[in-house]
């Protein structure tokens, strides 16, 4: 009960703030908080990248696996986004395999990659029918401060961005070597929005988050494309307000796009 | 606003919807309900309550809670469907109940659950509007008091063409986008909104103001038959 107060209290000043025109931690209302990114930090990880942004910390890992194609498309490989909420990041998040939250976000951070074709599936077919690549990105949430989408989508894309696909030899993964990086054709990223009382608020925060009447997330690429859209929590969006999210997700992802490359050691 | 002129597979223009037959109040154990055939797909939805929340440690002593379950019958897909929920029933289910209890006045029933249970018995595409559809009707018909309908479609992109209403052929097309999306027809506010597929700005809005379109004929569709409903209640 007294987590619950504390959080009303936290709301009404959320809400009092914003009636000023200001921000909870002062942010300006289409600012991200600080972004931190850490790019392959994980040796045993084929691609990795833990990512924090403001207090909201994110791991996530890349792994190749081997396995059958899908019926449907022989001579393409798979893609298989999980994500874990750990009782590590939060109170409220509890043992146990993915609940809704976990499944909604891994589905949302599943499409804004599949969806811009980042991936190119043909290129990772081994034996057409037989045997393909299978590319397994784990998202763990390990503090939940706030917008988990664009933090596990920004750690994902960055992982993607320096994974390595493993070395083959006589049909099997030979450990510690690989055959080369696995290239991207689309850098696509979430944008994700929250709506507090007629105020549209960029990378909301916990206390943001809790009070909240509707969230919105896009995913763009860096050639102004939308790849996947995703409104989500009780709340409804006005089409003006849809429209103006879409334009400052084309601006604010090119930032975090460039942040991204600058931690994996490029341009 | 130019709507392409081109013809679809089934012969349908592309602001054309598929032939949408609705009706409340079908089932007697449930508070309220309804049966929705659209096209291919055939839904029927169940809703009980305001009910008590159990056990007792879910309830909210501010508000209802919305309990939306979306699930498809095994048959109701070419290949046999794994009856165990997947992780696609899990998200629609979540979001689904979200965009409903944004027109429910939740704060008017403390401690209460209101359990929507959808069952897809038959598809072709669009099976999470085709039930939001008929979800909001059943609401409606247990006389649970909303801001407003929910009226539901799906738009996006096939062959070149902006179009509503994607049959699965369609959303299997080499540029195929899928925007399944649902407002509040009186307010315009979105309250459902997914996508999925490559796309710009530009004919984002176009498919958006064709959905748009396409809610108000569904509206009057889902008028008509809480209307017939009513009629037939007063009757008895």
């Amino acid at each position: 009960m007294n987590e619950k107060v504390i959080w009303d209290l936290r709301i009404e000043q959320v809400i009092e703030k914003l009636k000023k025109g200001k921000r909870i931690d002062g942010r300006k209302l289409d600012e991200y908080r600080p972004l931190e990114i850490k790019a392959a930090f994980s040796q045993n990880a084929d691609g990795s990248a833990w990512v924090k942004l403001g207090a909201t910390e994110v791991v996530c890992g890349v792994k190749f696996g081997l396995g059958e194609p899908y019926p449907d498309s022989p001579d393409e490989g798979a893609l298989s986004v999980n994500a874990e909420l750990l009782p590590i990041a939060s109170p409220v998040f509890e043992v146990g395999p993915p609940n809704e939250d976990a499944t909604e976000l891994a589905r949302v951070v599943d499409r804004g990659i599949r969806e811009a074709k980042a991936i190119d599936f043909k290129k990772l077919c081994i034996e057409e029918g037989e045997k393909v690549w299978i590319v397994f990105i784990d998202i763990y949430a390990i503090n939940d401060d706030g917008n988990l989408f664009d933090a596990s989508s920004i750690a994902a894309l960055t992982a993607l961005l320096n994974a390595r696909i493993p070395k083959l030899e006589d049909g099997e993964i030979v450990k510690k070597e690989y055959s080369g990086k696995l290239k991207l054709g689309k850098l696509p990223l979430l944008t994700t929005f929250a709506k507090i009382s007629n105020f549209i608020l960029l990378d909301p925060c916990l206390a943001e988050e809790k009070s909240k009447e509707g969230r919105f997330s896009v995913a763009t690429t860096e050639d102004k494309k939308i790849t996947a859209m995703q409104k989500g929590e009780v709340g409804a969006f006005k089409l003006k307000e849809l429209e103006n999210c879409i334009d400052l997700a084309f601006e604010k992802s090119a930032a975090v796009r460039k942040t991204i490359k600058e931690s994996i050691g490029e341009d | 606003m130019l709507v392409s002129k081109a013809k679809r597979p089934d012969g349908r223009k592309a602001d054309e919807l598929r032939e949408i037959k609705i009706e409340a109040g079908v089932l007697n154990r449930a508070d309220g309900s309804c049966y929705l055939e659209w096209g291919q797909n055939k839904v029927v939805v169940a809703v009980y309550g305001p009910r008590e929340a159990l056990p007792k440690h879910i309830q909210n002593p501010n508000k209802a809670l919305v309990n939306y379950i979306y699930r498809m019958a095994t048959f109701s897909v070419p290949e046999r469907k794994n009856p165990k929920p997947g992780r696609r029933e899990i998200e629609i289910s979540k979001v689904c109940g979200e965009a409903l209890e944004s027109a429910i006045f939740v704060e008017r029933f403390p401690n209460t659950t209101i359990d929507i249970f959808v069952e897809i018995l038959d598809s072709n595409a669009g099976t999470r509007v085709a039930a939001l559809t008929a979800a909001a009707v059943a609401l409606a018909d247990a006389g649970i008091p909303m801001r407003d309908l929910v009226s539901a479609v799906s738009v996006g992109r096939a062959n070149g063409e902006i179009i509503v209403d994607l049959t699965k052929e369609e959303e299997d097309a080499e540029d195929a986008v899928d925007i399944p999306m649902a407002i509040m027809p009186n307010t315009q506010e979105f309250v459902l909104l997914q996508m999925d597929g490559i796309m710009s700005k530009e004919e984002w809005s176009k498919a958006i103001a064709m959905g748009q379109k396409a809610c108000q004929q569904i509206y009057k569709l889902q008028r008509e038959a809480l209307r017939k409903r009513y009629l037939a209640a007063e009757k008895e």
